[in-house]
Formats: structure tokens, C-alpha cells, sequence
């Protein structure tokens, strides 16, 4: 039956509009040159050895104690971080979701805990386990008197990367239980189950993949994480320390390549797994919203145990970060505490932190607008239209997410340090800015890419078939209608790229070149050699930075974006 | 005020679709030919998935059909992008631009084609006096109701002056009194814009109200396109006959034919014909006779008995047993007439005109 004619015609449609149809292929070309090309480059590079094809340097690399050691740990690690995560993120979804939550303090807590995965840069919560419970820890040494505790390794990763990513099981889990109908659990409440039972029978089976997809979501992080195993690792080293390792000191870029790759299948399986399995799962079992409101729990004995603990952690972390400004201002930190703005002066005095933070800034402020733009464009394309390489985008872009910094890194290295294919074609783009920036849009692609293609879905695909309609092409239909409908999901890609670039180390710190100071790689500099205080000074003020931003951008958003207006229509 | 009205004309056009769950591919349309006369109004009725929307937004150019050619005026369009083709829409969902006020909504289209500035605030303060929205230009969409969303939609449409206008189920979200009123609105602002109209609906009392001509169409094909009466009166099938209004049907065999008249046997009953050119004695035949054209009464054409009898106010709604077929009969202003009661032997009483053979 299949006749062609359609495909025929709908082809002879797309090339008659070429703005669109040079948008995917520079796209294409973008997506291709700098994902899958360095991605590609480390396969090839692993395998092709001076006498031809050979598994040779696996052999080499897998022969190593050292690295099996490190897939071993970075597993074991993953594993509980994930674990943990999710059912500390459960927990406090539920708490917030179900629980009547008297204080104001409490509810103020989770607002920052919910915040604190966007603004964070990702080494704070090691320097402050350090300074808490370090050597020189505040609570180790001066409350418990304990003179030799031992943060760092296993332990100390695995708190400190539980304490990091489980606000965003926590977000995760909190969509879903908000989107369970009440009606369910009460009808088994009315059935005559108790409280335990409804949440063993009812709520637990409707979110249990998506607190499988939450776990994974965390291994996936924990495994691709670098700066937390630099910095509290020790000598335990995960995949993505090794790698590094690999490169800055055994200058072994072939045997980095091999290990590269080998992290690469790791979080490439989960994510695979995580994708199209647990995720599509996960929605499936909940279907439409919630009919109305939920009946609070307001029974002491549950209430009581469920907030008592969310605050003992919330106030944890809360207290990790304010540690960090304490840290810069004690002159030094366990042993002299007296107020000092010696560390500031230094930062900017001696270390140079004027041009770290213009570097910082600047490579970040030309990025995020790229990758807002980009992302728009990959989300309105996915949804809206239809083409043949449509997959291909789709697919690459997600791909992106499932590719660690540290393996990036390696890539580009191997990629672009002697040209494409070693043939000196864009070797000139080696060490300049252009390709950080290139990195730091690769890195915040995903994310906003995400956040793009559901606030798309939302809109009605007649609003942009009527302006095309009417005699729009599709660049008028995108910036006449698209883009404005979708203002807030800009912006907020917008903050959100920035934000991660300038929090951003595990790629950028392989690829940078002494011309930019960059402010991460400053504070794991300083924090590796023990200047607390330095490390200190260049955190806080990254803080500061970060959460301007996202301050500055929710106050924009309320004022001046149209969506909601919109959504009320 | 349109620039020239347009025909359209399909020419075997067929769409094929795969079905997402069991991968098979069928013919959503299926070779359907049709011309649609300029400046008529014409409508495409039909059950849910009959074809009627995609045939539309083929027209449109939102889908390319899998076989034959679309032509606009004299134009074949297959190739056109929508926004190329000389083609104007009005959607189920109204599809304004929630960031633009009324005014905005209404320009858009003009903006596109580079008009100036004062031909665009002409255009455009004429068109809403058309649609009854005058003076609210400022308004954003979402302070609008329904009725009103509905006319910017219709204003936006007929501002660009397209050869064609295509309407989508535009009335399916508004209340049932709304949909009465805005029906005869679009009507008669299509008949004062002199426009061509091709109208999407499957509820067949507007496509009675609205149209110049009925298209019915049932699984992808066109089963019968004429006026509102000869599709009410002359149905070809027993799905139009059915779609469209109430129908009894009675299987009979013709048992005489005198020119264009004759003879049908019904359960034993001789009944007269009219209109059965071409039929033979013998033939299997199916008689159409609509509840409101036939009467309970002492003595007609076929015996029955009265199963059902419910007062109605307007009318006595009846149903009947002839031989082991129900037959439904309204019996108009039943006030000063005998009322028969369920049990009661009657006759089903007609004119031999108001039959219908098919």
C-alpha cells in the first residue's frame, strides 16, 4: 500500500524553506563535530594501535590494579550514593507532600534544599566535610577531640555526593507523588488499611519506578562526578579521578582514551536503561492529576520521627554551606579564629582573582546565551516538526547527558589537539576560548534542551500550524510564536547554562590552558594543596554569583514573563 | 470584499496512515475526487475518523496526500507549503496567539505580507465591525469568551482575503445555544465576503444549516454529496440515511414496475412506489421512510402493533412493530388526535412520496 508520494512531497516542502533547512544542518554539523566526532575519536583511539586494530590497549588498561580498583570503587560508590539518595529524596518528598508541616523554619529548609542542585558549585560540600570533620574538622577535633579522623575515601565520598544529589531525587520524587490522585490512597484507607499499609500497597507501588529512575539518575551523577573524588577522594580513586589522573600524570593519553571509554559504557547502559525504560515507566503508572487536595497527616507519632529527621538533615547541609564563607574569614581555619579579610585580599591580590572571575564570567555569559538559543531551537524542532533527522538530534543531544565531563574532556584532547582526525583541520581551535565555550554549550545542552521539549509539549500544535498558516515561514513561526510562548523556559535555560558553566570543572579542567584562570579550577587547585582558606574565598564568591543569577532571573521571570498570563487563558 | 473566489478540486487523492499500535497501514482517505464550486459553502460530514479532517488539512497543506492532486483555482498546490497556499484556517482550538492582544491576532497575517501601516489598521478595523468585535482591539485573548475567541479566529482568517476558507470543527467547544447563533454568524458573514468555505464537522444539524452542499463522507470515501435536502430526502445509502436525520428502514421486494412506478412487497403488504427507474420485479429493495413522514392511524399501508407510546409535548413518539421490524414514528401535534396505546393494532399510514427506495 505504501505510497510514496507523501514522503515525496513532504521532502519537496522542507527544502522549500532553506532557513530551516540550514538550521539542521549546522546543527547536524555542531552536533556531530563536537558529541559524537570526540565521542568517536576515543573509541577509534583505544583500539587502533601502531600495528593496526587490537583490544591491546584495554588489555593494558584492564590488566591494572589500580584502574580495576577504580571501576570497583566508582560501582560500590554509585551504588549506595544512588541508593541513599533516592530514599532520602523520597523521604523528604513525602514530608513535604504529605505531612503537615507546622513550622516556618522547616518549610523555609526544604526551599533552599530544593534550590541548592541548581546554584551549587559541585566541590563545596567536600571542602566543608573536610573542614567539619577533617584533621583540623570543627566537629571532630574541637567537640569529639578526635585528632586523627580519616574523611577521606570511600565514606567521605559517599556522604558527600549522597548530600549533593539527593535534593534532586527529592525534586524528582516530589512531581511524582504530587501527581498521585488522593482518592486512591483514601479508598484504601476507607477499605480499612492502615497508614503503612496504604503506603506499602498503594503510594510505593505507583512510585517505585520512579524512585528506580531517581536511582539511577544518582549512579549515573555519582559515577560521572570528579570533583568530589579530587578533593575528598584520597587515595581511593573513582573512573573519573583515574582518567585525569591518566592524563596530567602519567601522560598516558592512549591508556586515558581506553578508561575514557570504559566509563563511557558504564553510564551509557544506565542511561539507556534509565531512558527508555524506567522513565517511560515511571510516567505510565500515573496517569492525569491529582483531583483535589490532599488530607495532611497531622498524627504525632509520624509526623514527628518524618520532620525531626528531614531537619537533622536539612540543617546539615544548610550548615556544610555556611561553612564555606566561615572558612574564608577565620584566619586560619581549626586552629586561629579570628574574623580576617586576608583571605579576600589575597584572592585578589596575589592569586589573581580578578581575571579568574573575568575569565569565569565572561566565558560563561557567551556560552549561555548559545546554549538557550540552541536548545530552543533542538526542543521546537523535536516537537514541532517532522524530518528525517529528526532521531539523529533528538538522540545526540540527549546522548550529551549520558557523557561524563571527564570523558569529554579526554575526547576533546584526543579530538582537536592535533586537528580532526589528526589532519590539523581546526587545530587552531585548540586552546583558545571558543572551544571552552564549545564545551561549556555541549555540557548545559541536555539540560536545557530537557526543560525546552516539555514546555513545548504543553503548548497546542495549532497555535504554530495557524501562524504558519497564515503565511509565516518556519523562522517567523519560531521567533513570531515559539519563542515568545516559551519565554520562561529561555530564561531560566538561560540561568541555568550559566550557572553550570561557571560551576563547571570535570571537562574544563583537562582542556584549559594557563591563558584562562578559571575560578573551579582555582578552588580545586587551592583546596587540593590544603588552602582551605583561599579555596574558601573563591567559593563564596562563585556562591554569591550563582545565586545572584538565579535570584535576578526569578525576579524577571515574575515581573516580565508572559507564561503565565498565558497558562490562565 | 474577496479578491477572487476559488474552486477547489481534488483528484483522487488518497492518504495513507500507519496505525501506532499494530504497525498496519490503512487509507485514512481513499481515492476521493470532488470539486467545490467558488464562493459556495460546502461542508465534510462524518462519523469520527471518516476522513474528513485530514482531507481538510490536505487542503491546507498540513499533510501531503499519498496519491493524486489538490488543486486550488486552476493551481495544483501539492507542493505548497501552507504558508504558500492561498488558504486560510479556523481551528477546533481557536489557535490564537496568547501573546498578542486582538488587534495583534487580527494583523499577523497582513504584517507577513508587508502591508503598510494604515491599510493594515483599515483592514483590520473593518474586518472585527464584520465579526461584531469592534472597539476591543486591546483586549488580550485570554479576557475573551468563547463566542468571542471564536470571531477573532474567524476575523484572522478573513482578513488575509484567501482563495479559500477552512473551518475545523470551529463551533465543537462552545455551548450548545452559542453554537446555534455563531453557525448562523459564520454564515452570513461567509455570504457577505463572497468567500469560498470548506467546513469540518460531524454534528449534522449545522451541516444542515450552514451549507450550500453536503459532503458525507464514511470510512475515508466520499459516500454522497448534494444539497441538504437531496441528501435528506434522497439519501443513497443507509449510512447517509441513517447519519442524517432519523430513518425506519423496511426491506421489501419490488413485485411490480410500471415505468418509473411500482409495486413493493412488505411482510405480505403491497405498497405503492415512486421514483424506481431501473429496478426490476424482483429485486430486493430497502424503503426509507422518515419517523416525522408517517402516521399511526386506523386503517394505511402496513399493519402493525404499538409497543412503545410516550407524550412528547411537540409530538407522540411511537414505536411500532411491522412484521419483526421496529419502525419509529413522531406523530406531529398530537392534541385533537386519537392516541393509541401500547398493545393497540393499527396500520402505519405515509404518502407513496415521502418513501425513498434505495
Amino acid at each position: 500500500m505504501a505510497k510514496n508520494q507523501s514522503r515525496e512531497l513532504d521532502r519537496k516542502k522542507f527544502f522549500a524553506d532553506p532557513i530551516m533547512v540550514t538550521t539542521i544542518v549546522v546543527l547536524i554539523v555542531f552536533l556531530t563535530l563536537f558529541i559524537l566526532y570526540p565521542l568517536a575519536i576515543l573509541l577509534v583511539d583505544s583500539v587502533l594501535t601502531g600495528n593496526g586494530v587490537s583490544l591491546e590497549v584495554f588489555q593494558r588498561v584492564l590488566g591494572m590494579p589500580s584502574f580495576r580498583k577504580a571501576i570497583t570503587n566508582t560501582l560500590k560508590v554509585g551504588f549506595l550514593v544512588g541508593i541513599l539518595s533516592a530514599l532520602i529524596g523520597l523521604l523528604f518528598a513525602y514530608v513535604e507532600e504529605y505531612v503537615q508541616l507546622k513550622t516556618k523554619v522547616l518549610e523555609g529548609l526544604f526551599r533552599v534544599i530544593s534550590l541548592l542542585p541548581v546554584v551549587s558549585p559541585p566541590f563545596v560540600l567536600s571542602l566543608s566535610m573536610i573542614m567539619l570533620f577533617g584533621k583540623a574538622g570543627i566537629i571532630t577535633r574541637y567537640l569529639l577531640h578526635i585528632y586523627e579522623n580519616n574523611v577521606y575515601g570511600f565514606w567521605g565520598i559517599a556522604i558527600v555526593q549522597t548530600l549533593t544529589f539527593f535534593p534532586v531525587c527529592y525534586m524528582m520524587m516530589k512531581g511524582l507523588l504530587k501527581n498521585i490522585d488522593p482518592s486512591l490512597e483514601e479508598a484504601a484507607r476507607d477499605m480499612g488499611a492502615s497508614r503503612l499499609k496504604v503506603f506499602n500497597t498503594v503510594t510505593l507501588p505507583l512510585i517505585l519506578p520512579g524512585l528506580g529512575n531517581a536511582f539511577l539518575v544518582t549512579f549515573i551523577e555519582s559515577i560521572a562526578d570528579f570533583a568530589n573524588p579530587m578533593i575528598i577522594g584520597g587515595s581511593y580513586d573513582t573512573l573519573a579521578t583515574s582518567i585525569y589522573l591518566q592524563i596530567t600524570g602519567a601522560y598516558d593519553k592512549q591508556g586515558a582514551s581506553a578508561m575514557a571509554v570504559v566509563l563511557l559504557m558504564i553510564t551509557l547502559m544506565m542511561f539507556i536503561v534509565q531512558k527508555y525504560w524506567l522513565e517511560a515507566k515511571s510516567t505510565a503508572t500515573l496517569t492525569g492529576k491529582a483531583s483535589r487536595q490532599r488530607m495532611l497527616i497531622t498524627d504525632k507519632s509520624v509526623t514527628r520521627p518524618l520532620t525531626a529527621f528531614c531537619l537533622i538533615v536539612a540543617s546539615f547541609v544548610v550548615m556544610m554551606y555556611i561553612c564555606v564563607p566561615l572558612g574564608a574569614l577565620f584566619r586560619t581555619w581549626g586552629y586561629d579564629f579570628h574574623l580576617t579579610f586576608k583571605w579576600f585580599q589575597l584572592v585578589f591580590t596575589r592569586y589573581k582573582g580578578f581575571k579568574a572571575f573575568r575569565d569565569s564570567f565572561l566565558l560563561s555569559l557567551i556560552s549561555s546565551p548559545i546554549t538557550a538559543l540552541l536548545s530552543m531551537i533542538i526542543s521546537y524542532l523535536v516537537v514541532k516538526r517532522s524530518f528525517r533527522s529528526k532521531g539523529f538530534i533528538e538522540a545526540v543531544s540527549m546522548l550529551a547527558m549520558a557523557v561524563p565531563g571527564t570523558v569529554l574532556g579526554v575526547g576533546y584532547i584526543r579530538g582537536f589537539s592535533a586537528g580532526v582526525f589528526r589532519t590539523g583541520f581546526l587545530k587552531s581551535l585548540y586552546g583558545t576560548g571558543a572551544l571552552l565555550v564549545i564545551v561549556f554549550i555541549v555540557r548545559s545542552l541536555p539540560t536545557g534542551t530537557r526543560s525546552g521539549i516539555s514546555a513545548l509539549r504543553q503548548i497546542d500544535k495549532s497555535i504554530e500550524e495557524s501562524a504558519y498558516d497564515m503565511g509565516a515561514d518556519s523562522f517567523k513561526v519560531f521567533m513570531t510564536v515559539t519563542l515568545p510562548l516559551i519565554k520562561d523556559s529561555f530564561l531560566s535555560g538561560l540561568v541555568t547554562a550559566f550557572v553550570r558553566s561557571i560551576t563547571a570543572i570535570s571537562a574544563i579542567i583537562l582542556l584549559v590552558t594557563p591563558k584562562f584562570l578559571l575560578i573551579t579550577v582555582q578552588i580545586n587547585e587551592f583546596a587540593e594543596k590544603g588552602a582551605y582558606g583561599i579555596a574558601c574565598a573563591f567559593a563564596t564568591i562563585l556562591i554569591i554569583i550563582t545565586y545572584g543569577s538565579v535570584t535576578l532571573m526569578n525576579l524577571f521571570i515574575k515581573h516580565f514573563g508572559t507564561s503565565r498570563d498565558i497558562k490562565e487563558a | 470584499m474577496a479578491k477572487e473566489k476559488k474552486g477547489v478540486r481534488l483528484e483522487h487523492i488518497s492518504k495513507i496512515y500507519q496505525d501506532p499500535k499494530t504497525k498496519k497501514e490503512f487509507y485514512a482517505v481513499h481515492d476521493t475526487t470532488l470539486e467545490i464550486e467558488p464562493g459556495t459553502f460546502v461542508t465534510l460530514l462524518g462519523p469520527s475518523g471518516c476522513g474528513k479532517t485530514t482531507t481538510l488539512r490536505m487542503i491546507a497543506g498540513f499533510e501531503s496526500p499519498d496519491e493524486g492532486e489538490i488543486y486550488l483555482g486552476e493551481e495544483p498546490i501539492n507542493e505548497l507549503t501552507p504558508n504558500k497556499r492561498d488558504t486560510a484556517m479556523v481551528f477546533q482550538s481557536y489557535a490564537l496567539l496568547p501573546h498578542y492582544n486582538i488587534f495583534d491576532n487580527v494583523a499577523y497575517g497582513l504584517k507577513l505580507r508587508k502591508m503598510d501601516k494604515a491599510t493594515i489598521q483599515e483592514k483590520v478595523t473593518n474586518i472585527l465591525k464584520l465579526v461584531g468585535l469592534e472597539g476591543m482591539e486591546s483586549r488580550m485573548t485570554n479576557q475573551l469568551s468563547g463566542g468571542q475567541q471564536q470571531r477573532v479566529a474567524l476575523a484572522r482568517a478573513l482578513v488575509i482575503e484567501p482563495g479559500v476558507l477552512l473551518f475545523d470543527e470551529p463551533l465543537s467547544n462552545l455551548d450548545a445555544k452559542l453554537r446555534v447563533t455563531m453557525r448562523t454568524e459564520i454564515r452570513r458573514i461567509q455570504q457577505e465576503a463572497g468567500i469560498t468555505a470548506i467546513y469540518v464537522t460531524h454534528d449534522q444539524s449545522e451541516a444542515m444549516a450552514i451549507s450550500d452542499k453536503i459532503i458525507i463522507m464514511n470510512k475515508g470515501v466520499v459516500a454522497q454529496m448534494g444539497t441538504p435536502q437531496e441528501i435528506y430526502y434522497h439519501p443513497n445509502s443507509e449510512f447517509v440515511a441513517d447519519f442524517i436525520g432519523e430513518a425506519n428502514f423496511l426491506k421489501g421486494t419490488i413485485t411490480a414496475v410500471d415505468g418509473t412506478n411500482g409495486t413493493a412487497d412488505v411482510y405480505g403488504n403491497a405498497v405503492e412506489l415512486h421514483d424506481i427507474a431501473g429496478r426490476n420485479t424482483g429485486d430486493e429493495c430497502t424503503l426509507v421512510l422518515r419517523p416525522e413522514a408517517a402516521v399511526v392511524a386506523d386503517e394505511g399501508q402496513l399493519p402493525c402493533e404499538v409497543v412503545l407510546s410516550t407524550f412528547m409535548g411537540s409530538y407522540q413518539n411511537y414505536h411500532v412493530m411491522v412484521g419483526d421490524t421496529l419502525v419509529k414514528i413522531t406523530d406531529f401535534n398530537p392534541k385533537n388526535k386519537k392516541i393509541y396505546e401500547v398493545g393497540d393494532k393499527a396500520f402505519v399510514k405515509f404518502e407513496t412520496d415521502s418513501l425513498h427506495v434505495i
